[in-house]
C-alpha cells in the first residue's frame, strides 16, 4: 500500500465524503487523495518532483551549522480537534520543538499519515490545512510524505508521524547532563493547559471550562533565548509527563538535585481547579508549548527578561534551583511550608476515588 | 483558588505548628515512644504527603496511616472477580481510575484491558448508567467501591436505573463500612494508638454518633477532620488538646461540610438498596464481620454477583506482603521486607503500593528523605507569575 514518498502535482479530486480502503491501495484513488488533500496543502518546490524521497542540498545546510539534528515523533491524540489546535498543528509544532530544544534551526519535516477507513475527507482537509499553517508559521517545509489507509478498527481515526531535520549552529551545546549546583530553573509560561484541555475535550468529565491547548512552535522563543543567553545549559519541552518528568530527567542525567517552589509555578486557576476536582497533579499534565531551561544563576534575570519579551514567554518564571544533593531527585517546597519529592510518574495519572 | 487557598495558608500553619509543638512538649513527660495518631482515611494520607505535613510535625508525634483507602484494602480474590466479570462476552466493565492497577492473582484490570476486555474508567456511577443507556445491546457493570462516601451515589444510581427501566446495568458491589473495621483495629492487642483523625467525607454521610464507642468504650479521642492541610493541623491540635486535658470525645473540626447528624437522604438510599454482609474480606486485615454491604433482594436485577457467574474465590495475600502490619500501624511502609524492592508502584505486590492514597505508594512517590539540609536553603528569587 505504499504511497511512495513523493506527493505529486495536484491533478485529481476526491469525490467521496469519507476515506475508503481504496485511497491507500496505490491506485488512482490514492493518487487523487494525495493530490487533492496533501499536495494542495503542503505545496513547495522540494515536495513537487515525482520522486520517492526529498533531496536536500548539503551545501546550504552546511552553511548554517555544523551538525544536523534529526528527530521523529508520532501523534495519536484523541480527540483529533481540541480547543487551541488539532492533531495537525500538534504534529508540526511537536517535531519543530523537539528540534529547537536541541538548539537546532528546524528546516524540513516528513509527514506519514495512517488513516482509519471511514474518516471524513473534510476533516482530513482541515487537518492538512492546519499542518500547512503551522509549518508556515514555523518556517519549515513538509518535503516528503506517506499515506496508508487501514481497516475500520485497526487505527483510531488518524495517526500522524512527522520526522524533522534541522541544523545546529556552531557553539550551541545544550544537554540534560549539563545542570550544575547553583543554576536556576525557568519555564516559559503557564503549565498544564494542553493536558487539561485534552482531558476536558474528551467530554467524559462533564466539566465546562474554557481551557485551551498551549500548542505552539517554540523555535522563535528559543532563538531569542539563545541569543540573549548563550550560557543556557539544559533545554527541553515539557510534553508528556509534564514538568515533573523533565526535571527528573535533568536531575538524573546531571546527577544533581532540583528544588522547585510550588508558589513560583505559573498555573492557571482553572487548571488548578480542574486538577483539584479530578485528583490530578498539574506537575504531570502535558504541555505542547512549554519549555524548561536551566541556566547559570548570574544569567537567569537576563534570560527571564528575554523570554518575557517574546509572545510565547510573557509568563516566564524562575521556579527553582539546582542543588548538589540529594542526587537525581526533584523536591518541591510546598506553598504550605512542607517539602515533598516529585518523582517520575508511574503509568498514567489515575483519578482518585474520593 | 477561592475557598481552597484559605485552607493552605502557610502563616496560619506556622502558628498551628507552634501550638502543636507546645502541646507535644506538655504531653512528652513519662512517654517512652512518640504519640501515635491514626488518620483513618486515605484522603488524609494523600494530603499529608502532598503538602509535606509529616516533615513539619515534631518528632514526638507519629502519624499512622489507617485502613481508609478502599482501593488498598481490596483483596486479590475480588480483583479476580472484577477481571472475570470484565472478560464475560458483551460486558462493558466500568471502574474508578485508581482500581485499574490493583493486582489480582492473575492480572489487574489494566492488564485485562490490554488483553482485550472492554474496561472503561468513569468518574461517577451515573457515567456508567449513561454508558448502559447508550449501549442497549451490552451489559454495563459498575465496580461499586468505597466506604459510606461513595455508597449513596451507587445506591441512587441503582434507584435511577430502576426508575428509568434500564435493564442492562448492574453493580459489582464491594462497598465497605468503616465502623466495624475501626472496632476490629481497636481490639488488636499490638495496637497502641493515642487518638484518631476521623474520616470527614464518610462522616458527612453517617454523622458523628457512630464513633461514640471509640471515646466511651476505648477512651480514645477522635476529631473528624477536613482534607485541606490546615484542617489536618487543626484536627491534630484538637486531638492533642483532648489528650492534654485528659478528655476523650468525638469532636468535629470539619463543620463546614459535616453536619453532626450526617445526611439522612443519603443514608435513606443506602438503607433501601443495601444490607450488611455477614463478613467481608479485607486485604491485610482478613475477614471482618459486618464490614461490607451487598445489594438487597429487591434490587437483585442490578446485582452483578447474581446476574453473572462470579468465581468468588478467596485468595490469600502474598506471603511476603506486610500490608496488614502497615495498615495497623505496627510497622512503617519502609520497614516492610519488600518495600521498594519486589513491591514498587510499577509492580505492586500489595495494594498499599497502588493507589496514591496508599501509604506505601505515598512514601515511595513523595519520599521520606532527610530534607533538613535542603530546608536551610533560601527560597528561589522569583517575580510573581
Amino acid at each position: 500500500m505504499s504511497a511512495g514518498a513523493a506527493i505529486r502535482q495536484r491533478s485529481g479530486r476526491v469525490g467521496l465524503a469519507k476515506v475508503a480502503l481504496s485511497h491507500g491501495s496505490g491506485g488512482k484513488a490514492m493518487r487523487d487523495l494525495i493530490d487533492d488533500v496533501f499536495v494542495g496543502a503542503f505545496a513547495n518546490p522540494t515536495l513537487a518532483p515525482l520522486e520517492d524521497q526529498a533531496r536536500l542540498d548539503l551545501a546550504s545546510l552546511a552553511a548554517s551549522g555544523d551538525r544536523l539534528a534529526f528527530t521523529t515523533d508520532s501523534y495519536v491524540v484523541d480527540p483529533l480537534i481540541f480547543p487551541g489546535g488539532d492533531i495537525g498543528t500538534l504534529a508540526v509544532n511537536g517535531t519543530v520543538n523537539d528540534l529547537a530544544v536541541g538548539g537546532a534551526v528546524p528546516l524540513y519535516l516528513s509527514c506519514g499519515m495512517i488513516i482509519e477507513e471511514g474518516l471524513e475527507v473534510g476533516l482530513l482537509r482541515r487537518i492538512a490545512a492546519s499542518m500547512r499553517h503551522a509549518a508556515e508559521a514555523a518556517g519549515v517545509q513538509i518535503v516528503t510524505g506517506d499515506t496508508k489507509v487501514v481497516h475500520k478498527g485497526a487505527a483510531d481515526k488518524l495517526f500522524i508521524n512527522t520526522s524533522g531535520i534541522g541544523v545546529i549552529p556552531p557553539g550551541r551545546e545544550l544537554g540534560a547532563a549539563r545542570a550544575r549546583p547553583g543554576d536556576v530553573v525557568l519555564v516559559n509560561g503557564l503549565l498544564g493547559d494542553h493536558g487539561a484541555a485534552i482531558l476536558n475535550a474528551r467530554g467524559d468529565l462533564a466539566l465546562s471550562t474554557p481551557i485551551e491547548s498551549d500548542c505552539a512552535a517554540l523555535h522563535g522563543l528559543i532563538e531569542a533565548m539563545l541569543t540573549a543567553c548563550p550560557e543556557i545549559r539544559c533545554l527541553r519541552d515539557a510534553t508528556r509527563g509534564g514538568l515533573a518528568s523533565v526535571l527528573n530527567e535533568f536531575a538524573q542525567s546531571s546527577g544533581v538535585g532540583i528544588l522547585i517552589d510550588e508558589t513560583a509555578l505559573p498555573i492557571r486557576p482553572e487548571v488548578k481547579a480542574f486538577c483539584e476536582i479530578l485528583g490530578l497533579d498539574p506537575l504531570y499534565l502535558a504541555n505542547e508549548g512549554k519549555l524548561v531551561a536551566v541556566v547559570p544563576a548570574p544569567a537567569a534575570a537576563r534570560l527571564q527578561e528575554a523570554m518575557r519579551a517574546h509572545p510565547l514567554g510573557r509568563r516566564a518564571a524562575a521556579i527553582g534551583e539546582v542543588a548538589a544533593a540529594p542526587i537525581a531527585t526533584v523536591i518541591m517546597r510546598t506553598g504550605f511550608g512542607g517539602q515533598r519529592v516529585v518523582d517520575m510518574l508511574v503509568g498514567d495519572q489515575l483519578p482518585r476515588i474520593c | 483558588m477561592r475557598y481552597v487557598d484559605e485552607f493552605r495558608d502557610p502563616e496560619k500553619a506556622k502558628s498551628l505548628l507552634g501550638a502543636i509543638e507546645q502541646l507535644a512538649l506538655e504531653l512528652a513527660p513519662g512517654r517512652a515512644k512518640p504519640l501515635q495518631i491514626m488518620e483513618v482515611c486515605g484522603g488524609h494520607t494523600h494530603s499529608i504527603f502532598r503538602y509535606g505535613i509529616e516533615g513539619m510535625l515534631p518528632d514526638a508525634i507519629e502519624l499512622v496511616h489507617g485502613p481508609g483507602c478502599p482501593v488498598c484494602v481490596l483483596p486479590m480474590g475480588r480483583v479476580d472477580d472484577c477481571v472475570a466479570l470484565a472478560e464475560q462476552p458483551g460486558v462493558i466493565f466500568t471502574t474508578f481510575g485508581d482500581a485499574m492497577r490493583v493486582p489480582g492473582s492473575r492480572k489487574s484490570l489494566m492488564q485485562a484491558k490490554a488483553d482485550g476486555a472492554d474496561i472503561r474508567m468513569v468518574y461517577s456511577p451515573l457515567d456508567a448508567l449513561d454508558l448502559a443507556r447508550r449501549n442497549p445491546g451490552r451489559d454495563v457493570v459498575f465496580f461499586g467501591l468505597g466506604f459510606e462516601t461513595t455508597m449513596p451515589s451507587t445506591a441512587l444510581t441503582i434507584l435511577q436505573a430502576e426508575a428509568e427501566g434500564v435493564r442492562n446495568f448492574s453493580v459489582f458491589c464491594n462497598h465497605i463500612t468503616i465502623i466495624p473495621t475501626l472496632k476490629a483495629l481497636l481490639d488488636l492487642p499490638d495496637l497502641q494508638l493515642d487518638g484518631f483523625l476521623g474520616p470527614g467525607h464518610v462522616t458527612m454521610v453517617i454523622g458523628t454518633a457512630p464513633y461514640r464507642f471509640i471515646a466511651e468504650d476505648y477512651h480514645k479521642p477522635m476529631v473528624i477532620a477536613g482534607f485541606e492541610p490546615l484542617d489536618i493541623l487543626q484536627s491534630l491540635w484538637m486531638v492533642l488538646r483532648q489528650l492534654a486535658d485528659g478528655r476523650h470525645v468525638i469532636e468535629n473540626q470539619y463543620r463546614r461540610i459535616v453536619p453532626e447528624d450526617g445526611n439522612a437522604a443519603a443514608r435513606g438510599a443506602v438503607e433501601r438498596v443495601y444490607e450488611l454482609r455477614p463478613f467481608f474480606e479485607w486485604r491485610g486485615l482478613g475477614s471482618i464481620d459486618h464490614s461490607g454491604v451487598r445489594i438487597r433482594d429487591d434490587y437483585a436485577a442490578y446485582d452483578a454477583e447474581r446476574r453473572f457467574a462470579v468465581p468468588a474465590l478467596q485468595i490469600a495475600d502474598p506471603k511476603a506482603c506486610q500490608c496488614g502490619d502497615v495498615l495497623k500501624g505496627v510497622i512503617k511502609p519502609w520497614q516492610c521486607r519488600v518495600f521498594g524492592t519486589v513491591c514498587t508502584p510499577e509492580t505492586p505486590l500489595g495494594a498499599l503500593m497502588v493507589s496514591s492514597e496508599g501509604a506505601c505508594a505515598a512514601y515511595y512517590q513523595f519520599g521520606n528523605l532527610d530534607l533538613a539540609a535542603l530546608a536551610q536553603r533560601p527560597p528561589t528569587e522569583t517575580t510573581p507569575a
